[in-house]
């Protein structure tokens, strides 16, 4: 693929979009991306997703507590107010394997989701919204605690 | 052997509540036992939502989901009687799929 | 009241008002939030499956357990525990009562039963998923453990005399962690459990899933963790000494509604 003209690549996919109807082809994209899931940095995690760059929107929302009591289950509220998202990703920046998850939604799915994750240690969490070919973010600083005496 | 899911969805006006409940240990692969050995990776990596038979989400997860996921979603465009099935499959190639009628 | 040192540096941590105040409240919304989407759910089904099980040499189910509403009556028994049984002539928690049923109406010996009372993650126990089930079915009621009968007076004073008592290897009682309002652990608060307000939440939300562990836990679970803690030897399950300040407990928070199964840290 790297020998490839990137413009007939370009029009390689343009053509696959067009014969998958323009819609979401869902099977196709969504096998697990073991590159993205395997990064160990968010910016290796997002250039894998194709995320160039992004653009910080309030149109993105995270409804997430500020403080864990425990980071085992952290949860995390996702909504995308950006019209026509496609997709959403959720990145841990100081998890091990800082991406956590990545939904794609098709007609008849709010781009919404709750999902409870593990946060390694106290981190920002980003979340990436794709509609439009672009690329829309939000950030949150989540804090984990340790309570108790460890029982 | 993947123990089954518990699917809530609640119907208000024609946008549906999912909320999705499923047994898996979501192991890293990075924690040791008891006896000090490494407990193998073992998490779900990909899931769909499908209304009708048709995929109207699909998500990948990993290891840092937590155990035993909890997902909510919202669907629109659904009514009563719409049958709703969730899907995974996990890194081990274990599969798991419940089946639910919109109420 | 002398402590150990270490935990007199954590007693000390004093933050700014307006700081600890958001904290507190970042804390409830994570309580809040972790409550709405809680495996807990899970483990009651489990139990229900369980319930109707036929087990042990007689090889029925605990379906006809009178858990002190009748046989088999399950809505609302959680929260009227514990209670007096006259036919164990006993007072009993529910996993006590649970024990019972288990050996009398089952026919199951009781040492191999109670071998492993508190599960793991990947395993829970019977007791776990049987609470869970049976607080469930409690939901919305007000918690009324008994405190008319006689042996229910007793277990009560014994409660709470055993949650003031300073005993083991760093002379700890309940009350050295849970007897003052207003005290923390790291960013545990520590609820002064001998007083109604502060028994009310706790109690109406154990059982409890713990995130931490990804584990059910049950009152009888915390009574031996708790003991642990503070370095006590171990105490048996389903004794007198555990119920007694299970009872303590339940009736301290008498008239909260029950909202359990909990999910907590």
């Amino acid at each position: 693929m790297s020998s490839m003209n990137p413009l007939r690549r370009l029009s390689l996919q343009a053509a696959a979009a067009l014969v998958a109807g323009l819609a979401l082809p869902l099977r196709a994209l969504a096998a697990w991306n073991k590159e993205a899931f395997q990064a160990k940095s968010a910016a290796d995690a997002l250039k894998s997703l194709g995320v160039a760059s992004s653009a910080e929107s309030k149109d993105v929302v995270i409804e997430a507590p500020q403080i864990a009591e425990n980071g085992a289950v952290v949860p995390i509220e996702i909504t995308s107010n950006v019209p026509n998202t496609k997709s959403i990703a959720l990145v841990i920046e100081k998890n091990p394997f800082p991406l956590a998850a990545k939904f794609d939604f098709a007609e008849g799915a709010a781009p919404y989701v709750k999902v409870n994750v593990k946060v390694g240690e106290s981190s920002f969490v980003r979340v990436l919204a794709e509609a439009g070919g672009k690329f829309y973010s939000a950030s949150k600083e989540i804090k984990v605690t340790i309570g108790g005496c460890g029982g | 052997m993947a123990e089954p899911m518990k699917i809530r969805a609640t119907l208000k006006g024609d946008l549906c509540d999912v909320r999705v409940l499923m047994v898996h240990p979501m192991e890293t692969g990075l924690r040791k036992d008891t006896n000090g050995a490494v407990v193998p990776a073992h998490f779900i990596q990909e899931m769909t939502v499908k209304v009708n038979g048709r995929t109207v989400i699909e998500g990948q997860i990993s290891q840092a989901v937590s155990r035993n996921p909890v997902f909510s979603f919202r669907l629109n465009g659904v009514k009563a009687g719409d049958k709703l099935e969730i899907a995974w499959l996990d890194n081990k190639g274990e599969r798991s799929q419940t089946e639910t009628a919109i109420a | 009241m002398r402590l150990p040192a270490v935990f007199l540096l954590v007693f000390l941590f004093a933050a700014p008002g307006a700081f600890a105040q958001d904290s507190k409240k970042e804390i409830e919304k994570y309580q809040r939030m972790i409550a709405d989407s809680s495996p807990a759910e899970l483990f009651e089904l489990q139990g229900e499956e369980l319930w109707k099980k036929p087990q042990g040499p007689r090889k029925v189910s605990l379906e006809r357990c009178d858990l002190g509403l009748g046989a088999g009556v399950l809505k609302g028994a959680y929260a009227q525990l514990p209670r007096y049984f006259k036919d164990a002539d006993r007072v009993m928690d529910l996993e006590t009562r649970l024990l019972f049923c288990m050996t009398t109406l089952q026919g199951r010996d009781r040492a191999e039963t109670t071998r492993t009372v508190f599960g793991t993650a990947d395993k829970p126990s019977e007791m776990e998923v049987l609470s869970a089930y049976i607080a469930g079915l409690s939901r919305g009621v007000k918690l009324a453990a008994g405190t008319t009968q006689p042996k229910e007076k007793q277990a009560y004073a014994l409660g709470k005399q055993l949650f003031f008592h300073r005993a083991g290897p760093w002379d700890f009682s309940c009350a050295s962690c849970h007897g003052e309002a207003g005290k923390r652990i790291r960013m545990q608060e520590l609820p002064a459990l001998g007083k109604p307000e502060y028994a009310r939440p706790v109690v109406a939300t154990w059982p409890a899933y713990r995130v931490s562990t990804s584990e059910m836990r049950t009152m009888q679970w915390r009574m031996n963790d708790c003991y642990r803690q503070m370095r006590y030897p171990e105490p048996e399950f389903a004794s007198d000494a555990t119920v007694a300040i299970i009872t303590f407990l339940s009736v301290n928070a008498r008239g909260e509604p029950y909202r359990g199964p909990g999910t907590k840290r």
